[in-house]
């Protein structure tokens, strides 16, 4: 048995197969990005897409691009990697598997390429979402397929690697940051059903010509079984670092450890069976079915709402341990001079709006009045691109110092980067919510919609400026990270960075039945079961066969 | 691990459950009242068509789209929507009116989201989307796609005229 130390170090192995995944995920993210902006240029009127033809055709197409590489290849790539680490680093031991890890990964590698081909020759501009009857070439379905279950396959790793210490440790809890790994690939691998299914026995079938018509609203009923657990596979990871790593990055506790388990167990068990939110106004889906999953995903609402509090919890311990007084003093003197910590908090604050945007989202009729508007991307993007997507910045400023052993290159551009996308995110996404409101429909180049009345045009405006503000704050990011990862200086011995770990603060013993999958675990498909069987048998009884149309 | 069942929680975290909990309970009541017992309804039609026919066929309503008026000061109206317009394109009633759409798609996925209401709905091809409105100010009212539909979807939308 190994002795726990605080500062376990992974083999320059387990570094590298860590750092690969940052190298796709960061790869994803210089591609996609370029896109992203192109749109919110496109609200405010500038459009440049005429000026990339005919390398890309079409708004539609680099929308598809920025949705796939951003929203699922970034995000997919950067979280197995840093559950690597964490379920690593937790244990304290290697990989049990180590060769299933790296099969993962190639096979993820080979599915990003795969949907490459279609979505760069423009025959699979579909969006993210890929709704049928749009048919999109079959290659862009077996790549995302392969992308799952590479990561599948990843997950399956960490479980062995779980059960290996569970043998060698008897009577011991699992580490905080390895069960919370553990629960975040589970939770996926559940969640991940629904799209494998209408994979593999919707689209690609349709796709072959093998049949000539699949049922639309059972195609979407299966996307929407993944589509929501997604953000909670982009959040989760982020949840980690919030426990469990930033509270000792800004020098203090994990404030209840208990919790932040419960946390994890809740969203096991409740964040997949809500995902008729996104079908509040489809036909075909019962009111009462609708009300049902409004309940559930209040639900998933709770674990969210306790997490705001033992993360701040854990923040003000931080700062008054640090010396900050009073009711907010504790806030100013946390460390924010640190970027690694200041994107985490300034993700955590915007966060703090997409929480109550998704309540409003969840909310069955309220849900009408934003439904398929521009407060819908709006809304994503304080979860995958501000909560997620700018703490996976914040930890990459620790990370590949700790990865490549060299010093972060000027810490000083990574604070004015995180500041800077907050400032975007916050003039976009402010933007885009107003548009929502007075009836801006998402996915639109509004820039040449016939039907935009002028009072738009302030917002349309801050769109494009907010897009701006972004566009250069993610290529500063992308070249702080390669500058430090290619030519950064050499960390000398006592300046090398290592894994931040928090203390629990009050070391309060963990019951046994949460400390096991097995009721978690046959509570989730319970749950999934109850809430989803009787739409799915009577969606697929009474299927009707749209054919496939290329309208791109 | 120790065979204790409950977990240590502090009083303050206790309070915030407490609150979190009694949040989501209000909102759930709220929004089950207004549906329920005030009306405000989502489009849940279980209706299905077949997408291939339902332009054509002739006893099919989406044949001849277009507004009925099913008795003074109501109406219903069935509304094809196709890449990448809606037939019809305007509709015009008189100020009270009460109307019921009936919108379907004949080929890819659609919205229908009439500006300044609470209609919203995804259209999708084999199914019908129903909801009713009851126009009760003079004026126009666009009614515009709001689901990518390919390269001609943001200038697909339509108006309905509320004469005074």
């Amino acid at each position: 048995m190994t002795i726990a130390t605080a500062n376990y170090d992974l083999t320059p192995q387990e570094k590298k197969f860590v750092g690969w995944h940052l190298i796709l995920a960061i790869s994803a993210l210089s591609v996609g990005s370029l896109f992203g902006p192109l749109q919110a240029f496109e609200h405010a009127g500038w459009d440049l897409y005429p000026y990339l033809q005919p390398v890309f055709k079409s708004y539609y197409q680099g929308l598809t691009i920025h949705g796939v590489l951003n929203a699922l290849v970034w995000t997919t790539a950067f979280i197995t990697g840093f559950l690597t680490l964490t379920t690593i680093r937790g244990l304290q031991r290697s990989l049990r598997y180590p060769k299933l890890n790296y099969t993962g990964f190639w096979v993820m590698v080979v599915g990003v390429l795969v949907t490459a081909v279609p979505l760069l020759a423009n025959n699979a501009s579909v969006l993210y979402t890929f709704y049928p009857p749009m048919k999109a070439d079959w290659l862009f379905y077996v790549g995302l397929t392969l992308v799952v279950i590479g990561s599948w396959i990843e997950g399956y790793g960490f479980y062995f690697t779980m059960a290996a210490w569970r043998k060698e440790h008897p009577g011991e809890t699992y580490p905080f940051i390895a069960l919370a790994s553990s629960v975040t690939m589970a939770m996926w691998q559940i969640a991940t059903l629904g799209v494998a299914i209408e994979i593999l026995t919707l689209l690609l079938p349709w796709a072959w010509g093998m049949v000539g018509g699949i049922d639309i609203q059972l195609a979407r009923t299966y996307f929407w079984f993944t589509g929501h657990p997604l953000v909670y596979f982009w959040l989760l990871p982020a949840y980690l670092s919030w426990y469990a790593m930033l509270p000792k990055q800004a020098g203090g506790k994990l404030f209840s450890d208990s919790m932040a388990r419960l946390v994890f167990w809740l969203f096991l068990l409740t964040s997949v069976p809500v995902g008729f939110h996104h079908q509040y106004v489809d036909p075909g889906v019962p009111d009462s079915w609708k009300f049902i999953h409004s309940i559930l995903t209040y639900s998933v609402a709770f674990p969210s709402m306790l997490t705001a509090f033992t993360v701040i919890a854990g923040l003000e311990y931080a700062g008054r341990k640090r010396g900050g007084k009073g009711l907010f003093g504790w806030i100013k003197a946390l460390p924010w001079d640190d970027p690694s910590v200041v994107s985490q908090l300034l993700a955590g604050i915007l966060f703090f709006f997409g929480g109550i945007g998704g309540i409003t989202n969840a909310s069955y009729n309220v849900n009408l009045v934003i439904h398929n508007t521009a407060w819908v991307p709006g809304h994503f993007h304080l979860t995958v691109s501000s909560a997620a997507t700018l703490s996976f910045m914040g930890i990459t400023y620790w990370l590949v110092p700790y990865l490549t052993g060299r010093k972060l290159w000027k810490p000083k551009w990574a604070l004015i980067q995180a500041w800077m996308w907050f400032i975007g995110m916050l003039i976009f996404s402010n933007a885009m919510h107003v548009l929502g409101l007075l009836g801006a429909p998402r996915r639109t180049p509004l820039g040449e919609a016939p039907y935009v009345p002028a009072e738009w045009n302030g917002h349309l405006l801050r769109v494009g400026i907010g897009g701006a503000i972004l566009f250069v704050a993610v290529y500063l990011y992308i070249f702080i990270i390669a500058k430090t990862a290619f030519g950064g200086e050499k960390a000398s011995e006592s300046e090398q960075v290592t894994i931040p770990v928090a203390e629990p603060l009050h070391a309060s013993p963990i019951p046994a039945w949460m400390d096991t999958f097995k009721p978690w675990l046959i509570g989730a498909v319970l749950l999934v079961v109850i809430a989803y069987a009787p739409v799915l048998i009577d969606l697929i009884t009474h299927a009707v066969g749209s054919p496939g149309f290329r309208v791109w | 691990m120790t065979t204790k069942p409950i977990i240590e929680i502090d009083p303050y975290e206790k309070t915030w459950m407490r609150i979190s909990l009694g949040l989501l309970v209000v909102f759930i009541i709220m929004v089950g009242v207004a549906g329920y017992a005030l009306g405000f309804q989502l489009p849940a039609s279980e209706t299905r068509v077949n997408p291939q026919t339902v332009a054509t066929d002739p006893n099919s309503p989406w044949s001849n789209p277009g507004l009925r008026e099913l008795a003074p000061g109501k109406y219903e109206v069935y509304i094809l929507a196709q890449i990448w317009l809606f037939n019809p394109r305007e509709i015009t009633v008189p100020v009270g009116s009460t109307v019921t759409f009936y919108v379907t798609s004949k080929d890819v996925q659609h919205g229908f989201k009439i500006q300044d209401t609470n209609i919203n709905m995804q259209i999708i091809p084999g199914y019908v989307s129903t909801l009713t409105h009851v126009f009760d100010k003079p004026g126009e009212y666009p009614y515009i796609c709001t689901e990518y539909c390919g390269s001609g979807h943001a200038a697909m939308f339509g108006k309905i005229i509320v004469e005074p």
